[in-house]
């Protein structure tokens, strides 16, 4: 064998100079992302540890079953019925946009529609509350109707993107078969391409519903004036909400107050959170199960 | 046997009429999906133009009374029905600003960790944790702010930074509360962090691997193809990202309402009070003394409206422009 390709044995086999300053350069910049990640979990656990440690000697049955002052039951029922009238106000609007997406809009409609929606995502939630002010509670009184109405339009985006990109997963081949059988579009559309969706529909409508429980700026100007005590599931007057009363409760400086409002956070987040990852792990689910 | 005969012609008959119902059901069925499938898609575009309508109308007797002077004009005292937005913007811009110089190196950062460094497995669970993080309510966050982290920053990091950094006027003396510009602009990057985390993400995975794989061929670093191959091939998109991020940081009422103190002084400080347009309306609407007073709250609603639309329209403009990717749309 030639000797010339056996190294010698006394070069270092690490890298010097230039080439070490580089790695290091590389290695450092690992590092940081590292770090970067590793903090932004850090937030998120400290922020969650600090509410479920405050939050957790709050809540007893009496607390969610009772009215003001010994518990927020009607907070926790009007926050439900705010956001169930939102989403029946918005979930069949949101589906019917994305079955337009999907069924109907040619590229320059589907282009135009899907920036009118990115639009009203980035609507900043106090700008919709102004304009659900101004639409049916300015010279009148408030209601929580108005504020679900506020809460449909966050949610509206969110759940017709979602179905859209849930719809466009359906096999073509379902379609296709029943485009075969002489079955009339609107048939197809209501009998094969949406309850095979259904479950993605739902689940993006969970995902919309939990962004929307906790919004807060819309319901301080349409239905923050209430009674804490009564029990009512009338939208048409204002309900007590968790979010304006924790917001009441952190403005007013009172550390009895501020318990409460742990208490009300951890129901609230325990809600959210349970809602957004079963809903993104069954989101995931179905999309797998629809595009194999 | 005539009967039958009789009931077989019937039901032919019946045969007949039921397909051609059924035609004209079918006919009418899709015209009528149609319809109002497009009427959806109408109300969502009819929503946008109601709100800019109703914002303005609802702002007109401020516009008409103040003009354009309201944006320069720093005086706010609604008991004598001064109302100008100068500090608002001001708060608006720097509190902003500050959450997209500290937000956006990290979510970029997350973004590449995501992509180039994770194990699948841990990306996975760490990828879903960062964008948890958007979902916990602002009044929450807020909330946590006001109680957990301001007393923490008026204790820890502003006598640190005073003292380190004190020549330069944005870093003042401590102050006695924590509540500030400075917590306000906090509590915003972690609000940021997660909207431009998802999106870089989403970005640096649709960089072609054979560019990546080529670079580092050539023997360049795992930071030389970031630097060299992914951020350049997306940085249209990233820029995209952070003005959405933006847009977020400018609208947020709620969270900053609890944490800047309501100043209405524009201040070298950052430590000193402050507040921002959406701060305000979100604090004062509820409460607002007149008519003028709650017109110029809508006024203030018409600034962010006109600069939240304009950051999403570039964004999205920039989005479809540049990047072959198309991941900034969603």
């Amino acid at each position: 064998m030639t000797g010339q390709l056996i190294p010698d044995p006394t070069v270092p086999l690490t890298p010097s100079g230039n080439l070490r300053r580089r790695r290091l350069v590389s290695r450092g910049a690992e590092v940081a992302a590292t770090a970067a990640a590793l903090a932004a979990i850090a937030i998120l656990v400290i922020v969650i540890w600090t509410v479920v440690s405050r939050g957790a000697k709050a809540i007893d049955l009496e607390f969610i079953f009772t009215g003001y002052p010994t518990g927020v039951g009607p907070m926790l029922l009007g926050t439900i019925v705010i956001a169930l009238v939102a989403t029946a106000m918005a979930m069949p609007l949101g589906v019917l946009i994305a079955l337009f997406l999907t069924e109907y809009a040619g590229a320059r409609g589907t282009r135009l529609l899907k920036l009118t929606l990115d639009l009203l995502n980035g609507l900043p939630s106090i700008i919709l509350g102004l304009f659900v002010f101004a639409l049916l509670v300015d010279h009148k009184q408030q209601s929580a109707f108005s504020g679900s109405l506020a809460l449909a339009i966050i949610e509206l985006p969110l759940i017709a993107r979602g179905s859209q990109e849930v719809l466009q997963l359906v096999p073509k081949g379902l379609r296709e078969a029943s485009d075969a059988l002489g079955v009339a579009r609107w048939r197809s559309v209501l009998t094969v391409t949406l309850p095979t969706a259904i479950g993605g529909i739902v689940t993006a409508t969970v995902l919309a519903v939990a962004r929307a429980a906790g919004e807060t700026a819309p319901l301080i100007l349409t239905t923050s004036v209430f009674d804490p005590k009564a029990f009512s599931f009338n939208p048409f007057e204002p309900l007590p909400n968790v979010p304006t009363w924790i917001y009441k409760l952190s403005e007013e400086g009172n550390p009895e107050g501020f318990t409460e409002a742990w208490g009300m956070s951890l129901l609230l987040v325990s809600f959210i959170l349970f809602a957004s990852l079963g809903a993104r792990a069954l989101l995931a689910r179905s999309k797998r199960k629809l595009s194999s | 046997m005539s009967a039958s005969v009789s009931a077989a012609s019937r039901a032919a008959g019946r045969g007949a009429r039921v397909s051609d119902l059924r035609k004209r059901a079918d006919t009418f069925g899709d015209r009528a999906l149609f319809g109002i499938c497009l009427l959806a898609a109408l109300t969502a575009g009819a929503i946008i133009v109601l709100v800019g309508y109703l914002v303005v109308h609802g702002a007109s007797p401020a516009i008409s009374k103040f003009g354009f002077g309201f944006v320069t004009e720093t005086e706010w005292q609604p008991n004598f029905g001064v109302f100008g937005a100068g500090s608002l913007l001001y708060g608006t811009a720097v509190t902003s600003t500050f959450a997209l110089l500290l937000g956006a190196p990290i979510a970029i950062a997350i973004g590449l960790f995501l992509t180039l460094l994770a194990p699948k497995g841990l990306g996975a669970v760490i990828a879903p944790l960062v964008e948890l993080l958007a979902a916990i309510p602002s009044v929450i966050l807020g909330f946590w702010g006001l109680l957990v982290l301001a007393p923490f920053v008026q204790s820890k990091i502003e006598p640190f930074l005073h003292g380190t950094f004190g020549f330069i006027p944005i870093f003042g003396a401590q102050e006695t509360t924590g509540l500030s510009v400075f917590t306000a602009s906090l509590i915003l990057t972690i609000m940021v962090i997660p909207i431009i985390a998802s999106i870089s993400r989403d970005l640096f995975q649709s960089v072609p691997a054979e560019l990546q794989d080529g670079a580092a061929a050539l023997g360049a670093t795992r930071w030389e193809v970031v630097r060299g191959i992914v951020l350049p091939t997306t940085s249209s998109g990233v820029v995209a990202a952070c003005i959405l991020g933006l847009g977020r940081a400018l609208g947020e009422a709620i969270a900053v309402s609890q944490v800047i103190g309501a100043g209405s002084e524009i201040q070298a400080s950052l430590f000193k009070t402050g507040d921002t347009l959406a701060s305000r309306i979100a604090l004062q609407f509820p409460g607002a003394l007149t008519e003028l007073h709650k017109a110029s709250l809508f006024y203030c609603g018409v600034i962010l409206l006109v600069i939240g639309l304009a950051a999403n329209l570039i964004a999205s403009w920039i989005g479809r422009r540049f990047s072959y990717g198309g991941a900034v749309s969603g």
